[in-house]
């Protein structure tokens, strides 16, 4: 079976982001791979090592640096990658359409995404990618267990969590909790530089317009009052109720 | 028109529901068309009729294959309620099930989607909104290019709309096809505590790894919580020690909340927390360490130990 694990690389979450009149100012920031795809990669490593036959494929679609992210999958022992490099931002239903004929050339069976990316803080890419492929999903995916040709799940729902079965081909997005995934180790670091990592442009794939337009990216800068009291426990709690039923009159 | 995707749980509307129809109300002043509110579900006769004193127009779409929400059904009925209604625009709470299907609902529909907006505007016939971006630091501004537009509503943003109409209720035929239920629910575990939903809530009082176990829970957080109404909340950090659910769990991997009042117990402030809570409108820390974090985020604070400060808070706040 193939597994198809979508990754990106944003932000380290440390970094500082910077706006200008432009947009948000990425210059300098440090790039990981998205923790949330580190899931994904993992757990199809994982169903690998617990005796599933499959080969495992990372997917990017994004600007040359994720190139770096692509190597991270591939150094924590995915077999190959395909690169769609593009500097346009495009919205997750184009991505989505995009990723899905890629998916379906390969013929896989399961797709892992990240249950939210922390560049767009969007939960949209892995449900789009099911539906336009015609498949299942399972999102915020907690645990998972390949038995023959279907998936039992657990996952988040908003009211605490459920299992769930559905049928493979599916699409699984990750949460916390699913695994814990592991560090590459310096010989895999050097093994993945020799893994297969195709590229593609995004004429390649019929250069999609998007569906939305980013206008504007502002820093948050809700100025906030900064009061911070400081001496006895008691006087201060009282003095903060006080403040919060008066003052602010919140409370 | 503007399709509304009223959510419910439990026999009763979400608060969310009405915060949709505010934000329609919004939109169809300005694109035109009225708005049409539509409860899908197992058995929604009540929940109809009590959405119907907020809306003229409710549609009530009931089958047992909707009792549960997933994705797939619910994709189905609201693409073909929005096909059939020529919606220009469809609103959808961003709830994690909302966030889901919605995306599936915008693809199916080829369509734009605007997810987790926290505010809407119209240019021409163009729907503008913003949102937060990398880890809520950013705020965006985002353009759908075309009509129709499936949008989802971050929750605890838009005003509420107060009772006023009374609308007509009427019934639809899910009509699902059986791929729609390709997808089975097993077991449920629900994740109440039968506080206030943390992402409803008004006051959330969160507790950090400095307040020390699940008995510095029981005995500093749930007390202040229970003299405000509020909701708990917890860091990562307590979640990984298996103090509290992860259903409680706020920041960049759990839940993401904008109350009227954050406070902050024992919480050092990290950004993957900060993310889940830097929208609230006021902050309140307490933490013995000056230099915390957190204090840079906060409207008020005490430089403090939670098992001296909050007890004394607690008998503060109660005798108000
Ligand atoms: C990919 C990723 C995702 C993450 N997602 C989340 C998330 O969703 N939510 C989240 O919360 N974290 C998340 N984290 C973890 C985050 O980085 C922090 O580790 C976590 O938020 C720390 O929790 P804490 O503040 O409870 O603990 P700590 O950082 O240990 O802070 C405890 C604080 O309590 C104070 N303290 C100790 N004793 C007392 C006392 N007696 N009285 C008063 N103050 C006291 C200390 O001064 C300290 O500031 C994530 C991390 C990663 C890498
Ligand atoms: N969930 C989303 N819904 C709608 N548009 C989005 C979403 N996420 C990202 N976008 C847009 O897609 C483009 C790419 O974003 P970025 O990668 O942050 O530059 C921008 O125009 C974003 O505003």
């Amino acid at each position: 079976m193939k597994i198809i694990s979508i990754i990106k690389q944003v932000p380290d979450a440390e970094a500082r982001i910077r706006a200008t009149a432009s947009g948000i100012d990425l210059e300098g920031v440090t790039f990981v791979i998205d923790g949330m795809d580190e899931y994904g990669v993992e757990q199809s490593l994982r169903l690998r090592e617990t005796g599933l036959d499959a080969e495992l494929i990372s997917i990017a679609l994004g600007p040359k640096r994720f190139e770096e992210a692509i190597r991270t999958s591939l150094a924590m022992g995915s077999d190959r990658a395909i690169h769609i490099e593009t500097d346009e931002a495009l919205d997750p239903i184009t991505q989505a359409k995009v990723l899905a004929n890629i998916i379906k050339e390969e013929g896989a069976e399961l797709v892992f995404v990240g249950g939210k990316e922390a560049d767009w803080d969007s939960a949209a890419l892995g449900p789009a990618v099911a539906e336009a492929l015609g498949w299942p999903h399972s999102d915020w995916t907690t645990k998972l267990v390949v038995s023959g040709s279907s998936l039992s799940v657990t996952h988040d729902s908003d009211e605490g969590s459920e299992t769930l079965t559905l049928p493979l081909p599916a699409v699984v997005t990750t949460q916390q909790g699913l695994n814990e995934p592991r560090y590459p180790t310096l010989p895999n670091i050097m093994k993945a530089k020799r893994k297969e990592l195709k590229k593609l442009a995004l004429s390649d794939v019929g250069s999609p317009s998007g569906k939305t337009q980013l206008l504007r990216q502002e820093i948050q800068t809700k100025s906030r009052l900064n009061k911070v009291l400081t001496g006895d426990a008691a006087e201060a709690a009282k003095e903060l109720a006080r403040l919060l039923h008066e003052e602010a009159k919140v409370i | 028109m503007i399709l509304v995707i009223a959510e419910h749980s439990n026999g009763s509307l979400k608060k969310s529901a009405l915060e949709l129809l505010s934000a329609a109300k919004g939109l169809s002043d300005k694109l035109g068309g009225d708005v049409v509110a539509a409860v899908l579900g197992n058995d929604v006769s009540a929940v109809a009729t009590e959405l119907a004193k907020y809306t003229a127009k409710v549609i009530a779409v009931e089958d047992a294959a909707l009792a549960d929400v997933r994705a797939e059904p619910y994709t189905s009925v609201v693409t073909t309620l929005a096909k059939n209604l020529d919606a220009k625009a469809v609103l959808v709470s961003a709830s994690k099930s909302g966030l889901s299907y919605s995306a599936r609902v915008a693809m199916r529909l080829d369509c734009p989607l605007l997810e987790d907006v926290t505010s809407l505007d119209v240019e021409g016939t163009q729907v503008i909104a913003t949102r937060f971006s990398y880890l809520a630091r950013v705020t965006e501004t985002i353009k759908a290019l075309a009509l129709p537009v499936v949008i989802s509503i971050k929750p605890n943003i838009f005003p509420v709309v107060e009772a006023s109409a009374s609308g007509t209720v009427e019934d639809k035929a899910a009509g699902l096809a059986a791929t729609d239920e390709r997808v089975k629910v097993g077991e449920k575990a629900a994740a109440k505590t039968g506080r206030v939903a943390l992402d409803e809530a008004d006051i959330i009082v969160t507790g950090g790894r400095g307040v020390g176990s699940s008995e510095g829970f029981a005995k500093l957080v749930e007390p202040l919580a229970d003299v405000l109404s509020a909701g708990v909340g917890a860091t990562r950090a307590v979640v990984d020690a298996g103090w509290r659910p992860y259903s409680e769990q706020v920041g960049q991997t759990g839940k993401t909340v904008a109350p009227g009042v954050y406070i902050a117990l024992g919480v050092s402030g990290a950004v993957q927390h900060l993310s889940g809570m830097n929208r609230s409108k006021l902050i309140v820390a307490i933490n013995k360490d000056a230099d915390a974090p957190i204090f840079k985020v906060a409207d008020y604070g005490i430089v403090g130990d939670v098992n001296d400060v909050v007890p004394a808070l607690k008998e503060a706040v109660s005798s108000l």
